[in-house]
């Protein structure tokens, strides 16, 4: 009986040290599943996942948060672990490019295609919802977009701030604000699609979303890590981030100029 | 620290407080004066903020509060604006979250009264109302200061329902609890702090005025 204990003890030991645990920005919330269950019927390795504003995770990091992996919506802030010693160098890689998108439900009689972010003046809309510009890359994009086409004076008192940009897309869904900018991730995910449409904010007008992904310094499973970066670097994880919107970087090295 | 928000949070609180007095002494009378025999389901219903988490309340603020409920489309065409999102509809949330806050202490002070003294009152010729007012609310200062204090503390505090009803719009809905998640999350510790412990402090004075005002009116009996 005793030996038998001690064998499930051992299994379960065995088992935990096989979990790794990611932390991801929030505009991965609805992919990053659909890749770790194609991964873990692959390889049976058990990921869990963590989302949030890639700079409140950050934060988590560094006061000890126990992720072996960050999938950030920006480069700046796994580069700044790096700086600190919180993160590997070497493991750096940009995985993808995030695009910001208008969004409106479907009740909405905006026409965003003839009206473009100048849909954001009409008077129909009360609150625009973003993601928060200081811990989160999409609201940073987001500000940035509004101060490009010099409107962000005229809409300021209507910005309503999400603490993610999971909760600055759900602001808007659930018809609380009447246009929000989002990931487009989100706009394409199952639980949105139908629900609105969408304008895709011209690349040019806000700071490129490298997402970018690193294994941090305090993991202690870091070839099980690699291997799972490997994956979502390979064609599947790669057609599964077409889906919801994400492109391939134009040059895959960290720091690298794009365009 | 950021003033904009505690003054916005001191001013959300004190409105919240006053209200719940107004609603809660009427239902308060009710909950200890009623012999009616469900009347355990409203107490209930009365005491769920204490447990419920709030994200939960926060949740169902939002849907009824928003655009696709009838309460948020009655008050869009009053008002022209939906809740969510306004100083408003925080108020709405607080009331909520905070009412067990007051209502409870309320009716354990009116229970506490001796029945003598009522049935003494009614026997003088005092209607109900008038032996309220003359009897019940003098003898209650401590339950009525302590329900007023505890509301005002617990909204000062609030959290959850604020982050997901609120929007974080500075100086409309950027509670001071709201304030120091952001300063924590942007590692601006020395700024979190300075909030923090102001928080810290007046939670502490206020919950010092409520055992204050208990322990009187306990050693020395009804206070005046």
């Amino acid at each position: 009986m005793l030996s038998r204990l001690g064998f499930i003890f051992l299994f379960c030991a065995s088992a935990f040290a096989q979990e790794i645990t990611v932390a991801a920005a929030s505009d991965m919330s609805a992919v990053l599943p659909e890749i770790v269950a194609a991964y873990s019927k692959k390889t049976e390795q058990a990921v869990k996942l963590s989302f949030g504003a890639s700079g409140n995770l950050t934060n988590q990091i560094r006061n000890g948060a126990p992720f072996d992996v960050f999938f950030s919506a920006d480069e700046s802030f796994p580069q700044q672990l790096i700086d600190e010693g919180l993160a590997s160098g070497s493991s750096l890689y940009r995985y993808a490019v995030g695009r910001l998108v208008l969004w409106v439900p479907n009740d909405s009689t905006l026409d965003l295609s003839k009206l473009g972010i100048k849909a954001l003046l009409d008077p129909s809309v009360k609150k625009i919802a973003i993601a928060n510009p200081t811990t989160a890359p999409y609201g940073r994009a987001a500000a940035g977009a509004l101060r490009h086409f010099g409107i962000y004076d005229q809409i300021s008192d209507k910005l309503v701030i999400g603490e993610n940009i999971s909760q600055a897309a759900q602001f808007v869904e659930s018809g609380n604000a009447q246009a929000g900018l989002i990931a487009l991730s989100h706009a394409l995910s199952p639980a949105m699609k139908s629900k609105g449409r969408y304008w895709a904010v011209p690349l040019d007008a806000y700071p490129t979303l490298n997402q970018a992904a690193v294994v941090l310094s305090k993991s202690k499973q870091e070839s099980a890590a690699q291997n799972f970066l490997e994956f979502v670097r390979g064609p599947e994880a790669t057609s599964l981030l077409a889906n919801y919107g994400f492109s391939p970087p134009e040059d895959k090295t960290p720091g690298a100029r794009v365009k | 620290m950021n003033s904009e928000a505690f003054w916005l949070t001191v001013r959300l609180a004190t409105i919240v407080s006053f209200a719940l007095v107004a609603i809660g002494i009427p239902v308060a009378y009710w909950v200890t004066y009623s012999r009616w025999r469900w009347k355990f389901l409203v107490e209930a219903a009365v005491a769920l903020p204490l447990i419920l988490p709030p994200t939960v309340l926060g949740f169902y603020v939002l849907v009824a509060l928003g655009s696709r409920s009838p309460v948020g489309r009655w008050w869009e065409s009053l008002t022209g604006h939906t809740l969510a999102f306004t100083f408003e509809g925080l108020v709405i949330g607080s009331l909520l979250y905070s009412l067990p806050f007051a209502v409870q202490p309320f009716a354990a002070s009116f229970g506490a009264i001796d029945s003598k003294l009522l049935h003494a009152s009614a026997s003088l010729g005092h209607s109900p109302l008038q032996t309220f007012r003359r009897v019940v609310i003098p003898l209650s200062k401590a339950g009525l200061v302590t329900g007023f204090t505890l509301s005002f503390a617990h909204t000062l505090g609030e959290f959850g329902v604020v982050l997901m009803v609120g929007g974080n719009i500075p100086g409309v809905t950027r509670t001071i609890s709201i304030d120091i998640y952001d300063r924590v999350q942007e590692a601006q510790y020395a700024s979190a702090n300075a909030t923090a412990l102001a928080l810290l402090v007046i939670s502490f004075v206020l919950l010092s005025v409520v055992y204050g005002v208990n322990r009187r009116a306990w050693v020395v009996g009804p206070w005046k």
